[in-house]
Parts: structure tokens; C-alpha cells; sequence
């Protein structure tokens, strides 16, 4: 049980560990799967030649889920990785070990949003735009951002301001002035509010944390609220539709004719595809690409797929709304503090369900960052505010 | 029972852009070895974000202009999924939802006389790349130089009947693609290709036969030949139940003159599209819109009307310069400068054309500066420069086209002098040289001074009005 999928020799201070969808031309990037076992990119993905720019050392790539779209790396395919009987994701345990500054990983599904909130780290899942993606491995391109996780919420704005901007190889990504926005700070929020709808189903030392926020920022002088807007659980339905779709559409290039895992028996092309494809892939991905196939075909594309986006869209129309009226929205980031490999065993799919908190952010692109085991999210560019909010939640010192 | 053909076509026609669809890769692989023109972009690797090349939906505006449709004002790009080991990605991107160009029509001329022919949309996508087969090592080989390589793609109405209405139509699409300089069009390039939609139903009914698809015919004259069978087959069909018709995709083999059902396995399949959340919507606001407008050329039957009316061409001539957009810049350039439109019109056909045609180049292929062609020609017709000359000066400026034609002439020594001292000179050492010829011609054989004639000219080097010179040299003979 390894948490590097990759380590790099005599790393200097300050250092970025990279969760494993990131791509490096001088390590492999696998994304935790057998199809890529000691892929070598060409090139280097924006963000780390951006640090790399700034003198950051690379740490190396912390193992991660296949694809990493699961509850918070359970589906690697070198197994899951286990401390006193929880699951635990290698980006955030190399943090916590001291063995670099930051994490810069890529939040498909919010699997790293759920590790940094049972770690008691921050995390900042930017706006989507800011941070480009080129040079990631594509997953769920209209949601997945390159995310940020550290100690402290300043050590994400740091990392943060230096992997945000404009890019010209990314056609989603914001224009220079958005993306300087994004780094804006604040001090305490006005009006901050708790979606009540998001309680129902987690356990009491979640919802601890919930009021140990409210508290902290009664404490700091805002408004807390709390209110009920059913309509932004189905984010979750939204997402789940849109981002399987994506993946499957995404990973149908590793089809073992170019690059990566071939079958070693086959006859005929078609054999080469299904083979290389069931011997590389596992089950939680072969689940994704059955639902994601599903959702695209003819028959269900206007029921399921054009209604998931324009489930979309509704979903952030709620929060331009509520934006309207408070600084920020406050949800729990997990149902329960901590996942076993039981869990995962008797439901292999649970991050379809568990991500009914990390999904509003996702599905609207707008950014999050967990601080305190809570999430907080805010209209788009708040990045840096929701940065100085964490702080009041942490305790942090300015 | 008398039957009719109900045929539309899907035509794929390769952009002319400098560089590939979503990278900068260069899109003119033609001929190249493999593989040399790609990038991780266009070979699917993991990582790249496609950029859309501005370029190419110029280019998909141009041809929806040119064939009369409106313009979409955002467009967007879908992803279409199917596994296939030349489509590295395991999808094409192209449009679905909203393509650059829809409701067009282009009009087509054959014996019947004039049609229109409506065109449901024009598309934008990415090419998809090669298989080479390895007879000996009995393996495959993927060359990904053509991948993503821009193409439209023109879908008509089922609103062509016949073999030559087909033939007319693609070479209408051709001259007005051309024209605009967005494509090619060259099928042996593969830079058309044609998919052929086709059924057959009674004289005079307005429902629609059983219909049959036809993919990637190559040549006009493999398609007229699978027209004519397939129209056959349908009616065999009907008429004498030999077989019971079923949509579906069928290969033309050219060779055997017969088209065969695909297996179902190679089309069947759903496409699963949707819009592709790398590529933002194309926006095409006025200021974009006009500029592309007006770089558009007069349409060639515009320009063969205003030829003849205006300028007093006749309709051949008119014809065979409107066969290209380069040969009618040049021309109208040349025209401005010497103000005689025949002569250049003279100029362009029996010179221009045939140094093209005798050097293999296409018409669009023509570089020649129109005004410098003004220039030369006005240097020939004021007699600075024979005629002969002339020519050799055209063939030098197609191989160079910064010549200059005067100061070419002068410093080649073309310039035509009517020295008569120099001339009579040249005469009297020509005429003592061949006693013979004389004698011949004073017999009456009018043929021999013509030997003379020319070898003073090639004495003075072409530079000598043929008139002076001929003048000079019979009343020499008849003063001997
Ligand atoms: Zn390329």
C-alpha cells in the first residue's frame, strides 16, 4: 500500500504534491488505472507548469480512484488505501504527514472535497474557468476543476493565485481579469446561509460541525440563516446523469490501440476493444460507462440527458438567487466523518449517492472550498472570499 | 408503372485551411509519410482541450453564403461516439444541434434545363485519420495525418431524379466552393467525397420509396453508374418482388458494377451525441458576418453575364475564364490596366491558360499578377515587344512572378527596335546566304521567303515589327 503512485528524489520546500489525473512528462500519470499503468504525457498540464514556473517542487502523484470520480480513492487499481480501519485518500495523507505543502488534484466528483473534510484540511474547488484544465485527464469536463488542498486556507490562496489565469489552450477558461477577481479576499461574510435540505440524512458529528460554523461565524458578527431549498438536492440527479456521460464519451479513447493497456489475446478488432477494456477497467468505471452510455443513446437523450441540463441551469438560477441575499451558502461536504471498506463493499457505487453534497457545486461550476468538515459556496469568482470565511470557521490566525 | 429516382447527397468536402480543426497541426497531409502531421490534439491523447480554428468556421460561413443559406449566428460543436481504430479519440467532433449553415439552395443546369436544389444544412467536423493494411505482415497500420483535418459537410433535400442531375449538382458545388477558395473539391484527392441517398417510387407519388445510402463514392462517374443500378435494382424490386427492399447501408464495388448490404454490425450503432462542453459556442456577431460576406466573389454566372455584357466578351470566352476565381482576378486586373477587355480576354485563354494546362497546374493554382499581365500585354500591342517575346516574358514571370515585364524586356534585350539600317543589314547578309530560296521565291513559290523571314528574325532577336521587316525584305528581293 503506497500513497505515491510516483515519488520524486530530494524534494526541496515548498512542495506540490499532484494527485494523479494531473499530467507530468517527467512521471507517469496512471489516474489510478490499470489502462494507464506508466503512461508517460508529452507534456506538462498548465497548472504544474505554472507552479513549476513559481519554484515549486514537485512532490510527486498521489495514488487516486480510477478516474477519480469515486468516494475518495477506493477504486485504485493498486486496492484502496486504509488507516485505522477508515478510508483514506493519499493526496490528503501526504499532507497530513507533513511530506508536502499543498495538494493540487482534480475534483471529477468530489472525492478530494470528502477526504479533505474527514482530514480536518481546507479545500478550495475554484470556479470553474480559472484554473485551466489543460493537461488534465478528462473526465467530466463541464464540471471538473484543478482543486487546491492544504493545511490552511491561506496556503490554498497562495497555491491558488498561482495556478490561476487565463488559457488560451483551454476554451472554457475565463478571460485575465475574471480569473484575477477570483483572488479578491474579504474579511467576515454579512449573511451566511444553511440549506436545511442537506441535514436530513447525515450523522450527528456532521451536524456538529455545522453548527460549530454557524457558531463561529455568529461569533464573527454575520447573520446565520437557516432555510430550505428542496430543489437544489437534485443537483445530485443532474450530475450524475452529465457526468457519466462525459466519462463514458472521455475514457472511450483507451481502447488499446495507441497507448496504454492492450489485452494480450485477442482476434479481430472487436475483441481487441472488449478485451483490453474488461481486463483494464474496474468496476465501479464499468458501472459509470454503462450509465453514461445509457443516458446518451437516442431514446433516452431528451428525457434524461437534455433534461439533466437543463436541471442545470435551474440549479443556478436557486443560487443566483440566493446570492442575492447572502454572502454564502453553508452544507455539510459529507454524510458521516469517516468511510469503510464495508461500505464500499456492499454499495460499490456510493459516491452516486454520497455526492448529493459536493454535486451543487460541481453542477454549476460555482466555487467551494471545505474548511472545518463543512462546505461553503459562493457565486462565481467568491474564491478568494470563501477563502477569508474558511478562516473564521478554522480558527485560523490572520 | 413508370417510376422516379428521389436522390439526396451528403458531400464531404475538405476545408482549405492552413492548419487542422481544434490544433495547429497542418491540415495538407496529402501525400506526406504517416504520421508526421500530428500532435497529442489530433492523435486523442489525454490532456489536450480542443481550441477551435477560427479559420474553419470562416470558411463554413463562406460556403453557406455561396450556397445560399442562412448563417446559424452560434453555432455549436457536439461530440459523435463510435469506435473505430482511425478516430483516435473515439469520437468526432461536429455539429448536430445548431450547424454553421441551414435552408440553402443551389441552382443546377442540365438538359432538362434549370433546378433548384434545396440543401437541409451545412455542418463543420474533423476528418478522421487512415488504415493502411500490410498484406504481407497481415496487420493494419493507423496513420492519423488526416485526423481532424476540417470538413463540411453539405446535406441536400431528396430533390435530385437522376444520374445527371447528380453529376451537375457536384460540379456545381465544386465551381462554387472554388470560387470562394474554401476547398478543393477534388475527388481523386479525396477532397470531395459523396454518400448517395436513394429510392424509387411510381411517377407522380409524393411518398417516399424504401431507401438506400451508398457511402464514400469517389468518383462522379462510380456514382452515376451506382445511380443507374441501384435505380434498376429498386424497380426490379418492385416490379418483380426479386427481393424485398429494406433501409439500409450498402458498399458500391466499382468494379463489379454492383452494390452489396453492409453487414449490419458496420452500421448499426447509436452516435450518442451530444454538445461537447470543451468547445464554448461559436458566436458570430455582424462585424464577423459582414466581413465575411463581402470577401465573397460575384457568383461565376455574375461575373460570365457582366463579361459578356459589359465588357463585350463572347460567351466562350466569358465561359472559360469563369472557370476559375484566379484566372477572373487576373483577368479583371489585367483588364484594368490596358483597358481592352478581348485582348486580355486573347491573352488569358490562348496564353495563360495553356502554359497552365501545359504545365499541369490547375486554374486555381494560377499566381500570376493580373496587373503585371496588364502591364506585358500593353507593352506587345504598342509594339515595344514582339509578340514572340511576349510569350517568352509570360513564361518567365510564371516562374517568378516578381518580374517585372519592362524591365525584364530591356534587360534581355527585347525591346523592338526599327532601326532600318540594323534590318537592312540583316536582310542583305540573309538573302546572300540562301541564293536558292530566292530563286524559289522569284519562281513564285511565296512559301520560300518565309525561311528568310525567319531567320532575320531570329538575327534581330524577335525585336523588329514583322511588317517593317517584311516590307524591307521583298522590295530587297525585287531589287535584285
Ligand atoms: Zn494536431
Amino acid at each position: 500500500m503506497s500513497f505515491y503512485n510516483a515519488k520524486a528524489e530530494n524534494v526541496s520546500s515548498p512542495s506540490v504534491i499532484l494527485d494523479d489525473m494531473i499530467l507530468t512528462k517527467d512521471m507517469p500519470t496512471t489516474a489510478g488505472s490499470r489502462m494507464l499503468d506508466s503512461y508517460m504525457s508529452l507534456f506538462d498540464a498548465e497548472a504544474v507548469s505554472k507552479l513549476r514556473a513559481a519554484g515549486y517542487a514537485i512532490a510527486g502523484k498521489a495514488a487516486v480512484g480510477e478516474f477519480a470520480f469515486d468516494l475518495i480513492g477506493e477504486s485504485a487499481y493498486g486496492g484502496a488505501l486504509v488507516r485505522d480501519g477508515k478510508l483514506v485518500s493519499a493526496a490528503c495523507e501526504i499532507l497530513l504527514s507533513g511530506e508536502a505543502d499543498a495538494a493540487v488534484t482534480l475534483d471529477v466528483n468530489g472525492s478530494v472535497r470528502r477526504a479533505s473534510a474527514q482530514s480536518g484540511l481546507v479545500s478550495l474547488k475554484p470556479t470553474y474557468g480559472t484554473v485551466s484544465r489543460f493537461g488534465t485527464v478528462p473526465v467530466a469536463c463541464s464540471g471538473e476543476c484543478v482543486s487546491v488542498v492544504a493545511e490552511t486556507a491561506d496556503k490554498c490562496a497562495e497555491i491558488f493565485s498561482v495556478i490561476v489565469g487565463h488559457d488560451a489552450k483551454d476554451g472554457t477558461s475565463l478571460s485575465a481579469s475574471q480569473c484575477q477577481a477570483a483572488l479578491a479576499r474579504a474579511s467576515a461574510p454579512k449573511k451566511v446561509c444553511v440549506i436545511e435540505d442537506f441535514l436530513q440524512e447525515v450523522d450527528a458529528d456532521v451536524k456538529d460541525k455545522i453548527d460549530a460554523a454557524c457558531a463561529a461565524f455568529e461569533k464573527a458578527g454575520a447573520t446565520v440563516e437557516k432555510i430550505s431549498v428542496p430543489t437544489l438536492l437534485a443537483a445530485r440527479a443532474a450530475w450524475n446523469i452529465l457526468f457519466s456521460a462525459e466519462l463514458c464519451n472521455n475514457v472511450s479513447r483507451y481502447d488499446g490501440v495507441k497507448y496504454g493497456y492492450r489485452a494480450e489475446s485477442f482476434s479481430g478488432i472487436d475483441e481487441l476493444y472488449t478485451n483490453s477494456r474488461t481486463e483494464a477497467f474496474g468496476k465501479l468505471l464499468k458501472t459509470a460507462i454503462i450509465y453514461g452510455s445509457e443516458t446518451l443513446s437516442t431514446e433516452n437523450y431528451m428525457k434524461v440527458y437534455d433534461k439533466a441540463l437543463r436541471t442545470r441551469r435551474v440549479i443556478a438560477e436557486k443560487f443566483a438567487e440566493l446570492f442575492a441575499e447572502y454572502d454564502a451558502v453553508l452544507l455539510p461536504a459529507v454524510s458521516k466523518m469517516a468511510y469503510t471498506e464495508e461500505m464500499v463493499a456492499e454499495k460499490h457505487d456510493l459516491c452516486y449517492v454520497e455526492n448529493l453534497y459536493t454535486a451543487p457545486a460541481s453542477v454549476t461550476g460555482l466555487p467551494s472550498v471545505v474548511c472545518g468538515g463543512v462546505a461553503l459556496i459562493g457565486p462565481a469568482l467568491s474564491d478568494g472570499k470563501l477563502l477569508s470565511y474558511a478562516k473564521i470557521v478554522t480558527g485560523e490566525e490572520n | 408503372m413508370r417510376y422516379e429516382t428521389v436522390i439526396g447527397l451528403e458531400v464531404h468536402v475538405e476545408l482549405a485551411t492552413k492548419s487542422k480543426i481544434f490544433c495547429s497541426c497542418s491540415a495538407h497531409s496529402y501525400g506526406a509519410e504517416p504520421n508526421t502531421h500530428v500532435c497529442p490534439a489530433c492523435s486523442g491523447m489525454p490532456g489536450m482541450l480542443p481550441v477551435v480554428n477560427k479559420r474553419v468556421v470562416d470558411y463554413g460561413m463562406k460556403a453557406g453564403l455561396m450556397l445560399n443559406c442562412d448563417i446559424n449566428r452560434i453555432t455549436t460543436f457536439d461530440k459523435k461516439s463510435y469506435y473505430y481504430p482511425d478516430l483516435p479519440a473515439a469520437y468526432q467532433t461536429t455539429q448536430w444541434f445548431a450547424p454553421v449553415a441551414v435552408n440553402g439552395l443551389v441552382e443546377i443546369e442540365t438538359s432538362k434545363g434549370k433546378k433548384g436544389v434545396r440543401i437541409k444544412q451545412i455542418h463543420m467536423e474533423e476528418d478522421a485519420g487512415k488504415l493502411v493494411h500490410d498484406i504481407r505482415e497481415d496487420t493494419t497500420h493507423v496513420d492519423f495525418n488526416r485526423t481532424s483535418v476540417p470538413l463540411i459537410e453539405i446535406v441536400s433535400q431528396p430533390d435530385l431524379s437522376s444520374a445527371e442531375e447528380v453529376e451537375a449538382y457536384l460540379e456545381r458545388l465544386k465551381n462554387l466552393l472554388r470560387f470562394a477558395r474554401v476547398a478543393e473539391c477534388e475527388m481523386a484527392h479525396g477532397t470531395m467525397r459523396c454518400d448517395v441517398n436513394l429510392s424509387v417510387r411510381p411517377e407522380g407519388s409524393d411518398k417516399l420509396g424504401v431507401r438506400t445510402e451508398m457511402k464514400n463514392m469517389n468518383s462522379v462517374e462510380a456514382i452515376k453508374r451506382a445511380i443507374e443500378y441501384e435505380t434498376a435494382r429498386h424497380i426490379d424490386a418492385l416490379e418483380n418482388h426479386t427481393e424485398i427492399l429494406v433501409q439500409e447501408t450498402r458498399r458500391w464495388d466499382d468494379i463489379k458494377g454492383k452494390s452489396y448490404a453492409m453487414r449490419s454490425k458496420e452500421t448499426a450503432g447509436d452516435y450518442r451525441y451530444f454538445p461537447d462542453p470543451n468547445v464554448m459556442p461559436v458566436q458570430i456577431d455582424d462585424e464577423w458576418f459582414e466581413s465575411i460576406k463581402s470577401s465573397l466573389p460575384e457568383f461565376p454566372e455574375v461575373k460570365q453575364k457582366k463579361y459578356e455584357e459589359a465588357l463585350g466578351l463572347s460567351s466562350y470566352d466569358a465561359e472559360q475564364i469563369t472557370r476559375s476565381i484566379a484566372l477572373c482576378e487576373c483577368f479583371e486586373a489585367a483588364y484594368a490596366v490596358t483597358g481592352n477587355a478581348k485582348d486580355a480576354a486573347n491573352w488569358m485563354i490562348s496564353e495563360v491558360m495553356s502554359i497552365l494546362n501545359a504545365r499541369q497546374m490547375t486554374y486555381d493554382q494560377l499566381t500570376l499578377d493580373g496587373r503585371a499581365l496588364g502591364e506585358l500585354i500593353k507593352l506587345v500591342s504598342d509594339g515595344t515587344v514582339g509578340r514572340a517575346n511576349g510569350k517568352k516574358i509570360l513564361a518567365a514571370m510564371f516562374d517568378d512572378t516578381a518580374i517585372s515585364p519592362k524591365i525584364y524586356a530591356e534587360t534581355n534585350g527585347m525591346i523592338v527596335s526599327n532601326d532600318t539600317g540594323l534590318i537592312e543589314k540583316t536582310v542583305k547578309a540573309a538573302i546572300a546566304e540562301a541564293p536558292k530560296a530566292v530563286e524559289d521565291y522569284k519562281n513564285g513559290k511565296e512559301k520560300a521567303l518565309m525561311a528568310i523571314y525567319g531567320k532575320c528574325m531570329k538575327e534581330l532577336r524577335g525585336n523588329c515589327d514583322p511588317q517593317v521587316l517584311k516590307t524591307i525584305l521583298i522590295d530587297m528581293i525585287n531589287q535584285m
